[in-house]
């Protein structure tokens, strides 16, 4: 169900647009995209903007955030090209935060998804109005008008007129209804399935592009922050003595704590203040801080990891079931069990959070690498006490988000040292404090339990996972998984067994607990898909056909929860339906372009997540020391329609190797309550000699609609890779990171 | 008094001698093309030239760099069409490109060494530069249509 209306141009960005534009908001409102009851629906109209200057400028809004994916070069290009606009006339702008534009949180591989439809109808629109406009001027029919290229022609008469020229004309025209509206053929499209360029490209090849740590405003000093060593601990006290010393350290200033829960609000500690980044770092090692600390102070990933596995090892809530799995295992002759585990994971975005804040007047201008500003002005607004609308959040380039930076909690650290201290702040996080301060991807465990018939088939399959809960960071002590959380990857196996059996169990969270790309789909898969590569080795099966024999011939699935409804990523099944023809069908791509059956160090995982169906096949060597290298990886998915495939690739091409440092060496851990790494050196990720040598990323042919590409690719990588460890080294690996388990 | 040559400009600093030059580069000069990453020099992401070498300017303190001559990703090339640079835009490399002002500058340096690099000297040259969204591969097929060695 769409709206559309024209705008008053005052209301959109200001200073855009000239006198005499035509500007058209098209206004969608997705009630499926709703999760049921909880939210605000009015944060959740989705909606976007173009414009037409009498120049003839078309300026197209992107409003999500551009952290590498090319959403914002992309997007826009699907309302251009229905408007049928000449891409050298066309101008990108990014949004800043406005509940207007519909969600920006640039998070769930959900962009295109759920505004494909909008910026199409926008366009569409646009394109239905220029032509009348044109139709008028010549007192024609206007079904006899049609846009080309930035030009309205008259093929009777041979009369031309250019959008620009038709912009005023057309603004004073009635919005048309939806139902009036005409959609191109894919075969007219000029821009979507195309490889073009982004518009950031060239920036940032020659070093312009402008990130969250590169912002600046007039007048602005710089902080770093000490943070309490605990989450929840407080400043008792501070000696800034040797830290006023420091040339160039103008204040140091402490920082309140959070009230629970922590949501997005500031961690608390001790500010140091320098005209550069570096001296707030020099003058922040002299500072001596005694913190008071409370229960976390006492968190140890060891003993936490026993607790995780004792829990796993006994019945949790039943989250989804069919048939009868006990009976089943009370009459099995073949039982298989089997734990795995996954620690804690930190983002470790390239750039670390930063962002400039002004707090001026009752009101705060921020300029933020975020990937939510909407978020941004809800946080900020909070913690000053301000009304939303008096943040204003501009959003730069982000140097990496994979959800870290949908979190604002560095903004909201901006504006609280901008208002102490009556100047804008930018604050810049060092490498360790990312990653001692993260809101880390959960710690899990899972336990595994299959009887199996003759021929190997499960005929009963048992799962429990175990893990700190999102839900902590917004309801202090929440410590089951949310119906989001169970839904990917664990309420939605996709096998055909008679009896199975779904369970979580609960966990305390001692750090703050977030989103990292693929969430809980990454725990979930690597337990599911090195489960079956097992099940399939004891039963000495080849693993493609294994698999295909799990999924079955290919059916739309309707999955039963404990809840009732399958989540599907807060969409409707019918629109988008758990169909595993499509999941079949990478496997037999990813299989056949692999060169599977020809070689014997492969190893496979598919897996269904952001609606999206993906398999992977890795290909690894181990050498004689048991260091392992991984020559090819190849990647079947679906995502249903492609509006940019080179990006769209290069997401998968990245997913392989954000999977592979979550495979192969990955690991927060803590002591004490403290976070033990603090850099690349203790919190390796892969680098070049260590990521995939060759990718190969096939894209599967789909008439579906679009689905998530930024995620999806990551999940089936660690279990895929591990089970090509297993072919080579006969090494069964049940615990991440994979440098935990000697493999020769 | 530090007297140095960014880019081909003759510069003067005197601020903190111990402050690294990529601090100077990104707050002072305001450069922000030089990127922080780790501050420890494990990521390559502040990667400039120093006398033509590939060097790491998170820990290159400013009286180390008495007389020399820098190059950033903004001096690459006037027109920012270095080859590398555009083997870089041919091969559509960076996603978010936080990392990539620094991974040219170290290809860049390579291909100044060895025109014709193999396999084993790309990874060897470039396991030094992290990029946390994972354009590795391409990186590889970037400096290979640099070199005018085949992929």
């Amino acid at each position: 169900m769409s709206t559309i209306t024209t705008i008053d141009r005052r209301g959109f960005l200001g200073t855009v647009f000239s006198a005499g534009a035509f500007v058209l908001g098209a206004k969608v409102l997705p009630a499926a995209a709703l999760p049921a009851g909880k939210a605000d629906a009015a944060v959740f109209h989705p909606s976007v903007y173009l414009g037409i200057d009498p120049s003839g400028l078309v300026t197209v809004v992107s409003h999500r955030s551009e952290m590498g994916t090319g959403i914002r070069s992309v997007l826009p290009m699907v309302a251009a090209d229905e408007l049928d606009a000449d891409i050298r006339h066309i101008k990108i702008e990014q949004a800043i935060g406005n509940e207007k534009y519909g969600s920006q949180n640039t998070d769930g591989s959900c962009s295109i998804r759920d505004f494909y439809d909008a910026f199409r109808e926008a366009g569409a629109t646009a394109r239905l109005m220029l032509e009348r406009a044109a139709a008028e001027k010549w007192s024609v029919p206007a079904g006899e008008c049609k846009a080309v290229n930035h030009f309205v022609t008259h093929a009777k008469s041979g009369k031309k007129l250019g959008y620009g020229e038709l912009a005023t004309a057309a603004a004073k025209l009635p919005v048309p209804k939806k139902e009036e509206l005409t959609f191109k053929q894919p075969s007219e499209y000029r821009y979507i399935g195309k490889e073009l360029k982004t518009i950031d490209r060239d920036d940032l090849c020659t070093g312009k592009g402008i990130f969250g740590v590169d912002a600046k405003m007039p007048g602005m000093v710089i902080a770093s922050i000490e943070h309490p060593p605990v989450l929840g601990g407080k400043v008792r006290s501070f000696d800034d003595t040797e830290t006023k010393k420091v040339k160039g350290v103008s204040a140091v200033v402490a920082l309140d704590t959070f009230k629970p829960p922590h949501a997005f609000q500031q961690l608390g500690g001790v500010a140091v203040i320098a005209d550069n980044t570096w001296t707030a770092m020099q003058g922040r090692k002299k500072l001596k801080v005694e913190w008071d600390l409370n229960e976390n102070a006492a968190y140890d990933s060891d003993s936490y990891k026993k607790q995780l596995q004792e829990t796993a090892r006994k019945p949790g809530k039943v989250v989804r079931t069919v048939g009868d799995v006990d009976a089943a295992f009370a009459g099995a002759a073949n039982t298989h069990e089997a734990e795995y585990y996954v620690p804690l994971l930190a983002h470790a975005s390239m750039e670390t959070p930063a962002a400039v804040a002004e707090f001026k007047d009752g009101k705060v201008v921020t300029h933020a690498a975020t990937q939510n500003p909407q978020a941004v002005q809800e946080a900020v607004s909070a913690a000053l006490g301000i009304a939303k609308t008096d943040v204003t959040c501009h959003v730069t380039l982000l140097g990496g988000g994979f959800g870290r930076k949908s979190k604002p909690d560095y903004v909201v650290e901006a504006a609280l040292l901008s208002r102490k201290l009556g100047k804008p702040v930018k604050v810049v996080w060092s490498r360790e404090d990312d990653l001692r301060f993260d809101y880390y991807h959960a710690v899990a465990a899972m336990y595994m339990k299959a009887a199996t018939d003759a021929k190997g088939r499960p005929t009963a399959w048992l799962q429990r996972s175990v893990f700190p809960t999102i839900g902590s960071t917004f309801a202090e002590g929440a410590e089951y998984g949310q119906e989001f959380e169970m839904g990917m990857g664990w309420t939605d196996l996709p096998y055909n067994i008679p009896n199975h059996r779904a369970e979580n169990g609960p966990a305390k969270n001692h750090v703050r607990i977030g989103w990292m790309r693929a969430v809980a789909n990454i725990y979930h898969a690597f337990a599911i898909h090195s489960f079956v590569d097992e099940l399939a080795a004891a039963a000495k099966r080849d693993r493609v056909e294994y698999i295909l024999d799990l999924i079955g011939p290919g059916e739309k699935l309707d999955i039963k929860t404990a809840e009732g409804k399958y989540w599907n990523n807060g969409m409707p099944v019918e629109k988008y339906p758990v169909d595993t023809a499509r999941l079949r069908r990478v496997v037999e791509v990813a299989a056949e372009k692999s060169g599977w059956g020809k070689k014997k160090n492969l190893g496979i995982a598919a897996h269904r997540s952001f609606l999206t169906y993906v398999a992977v096949v890795v290909q690894v060597d181990v050498d004689k020391a048991g260091k392992v290298r991984i020559p090819r990886m190849d990647i079947a998915f679906d995502a249903g329609q492609l509006i940019n495939p080179d990006r769209v690739k290069a997401q998968f091409e990245g997913a392989g190797v954000f999977g592979t440092s979550v495979a192969m060496m990955g690991e927060i851990t803590a002591k004490d309550g403290r976070i033990q790494q603090g850099n690349f050196n203790t919190y390796p990720v892969a680098r070049i000699d260590e990521a995939p040598i060759e990718t190969h990323v096939h894209i599967v042919d789909s008439s579906a609609i679009a689905t998530g590409a930024g995620e999806p690719g990551v999940p089936p990588v660690p279990p895929a890779l591990c089970n090509a460890i297993f072919a080579v080294t006969g090494k069964r690996v049940r615990e991440l990171p994979v440098k935990k388990t000697k493999l020769v | 008094m530090i007297q140095l040559k960014v880019n081909g400009t003759a510069r003067q600093f005197n601020g903190d001698p111990e402050m690294p030059l990529l601090w100077y580069l990104h707050d002072v000069a305001d450069m922000t093309g030089t990127k922080f990453g780790c501050g420890m020099g494990l990521c390559g992401a502040c990667t400039v030239h120093i006398d033509g070498a590939a060097s790491r300017s998170c820990v290159t303190p400013m009286k180390a760099i008495v007389g020399k001559e820098i190059t950033t990703i903004e001096g690459l090339d006037p027109k920012g069409e270095h080859p590398v640079q555009k083997a870089w835009m041919a091969c559509n490399v960076p996603q978010c490109g936080y990392c990539q002002s620094g991974q040219i500058m170290q290809a860049a340096a390579l291909l100044k060494e060895k025109p014709k690099p193999t396999d084993a000297e790309i990874e060897s040259a470039m396991r030094g530069n992290i990029c946390r969204c994972g354009t590795y591969g391409r990186i590889r097929k970037a400096i290979k249509l640099a070199a005018g060695v085949t992929a």
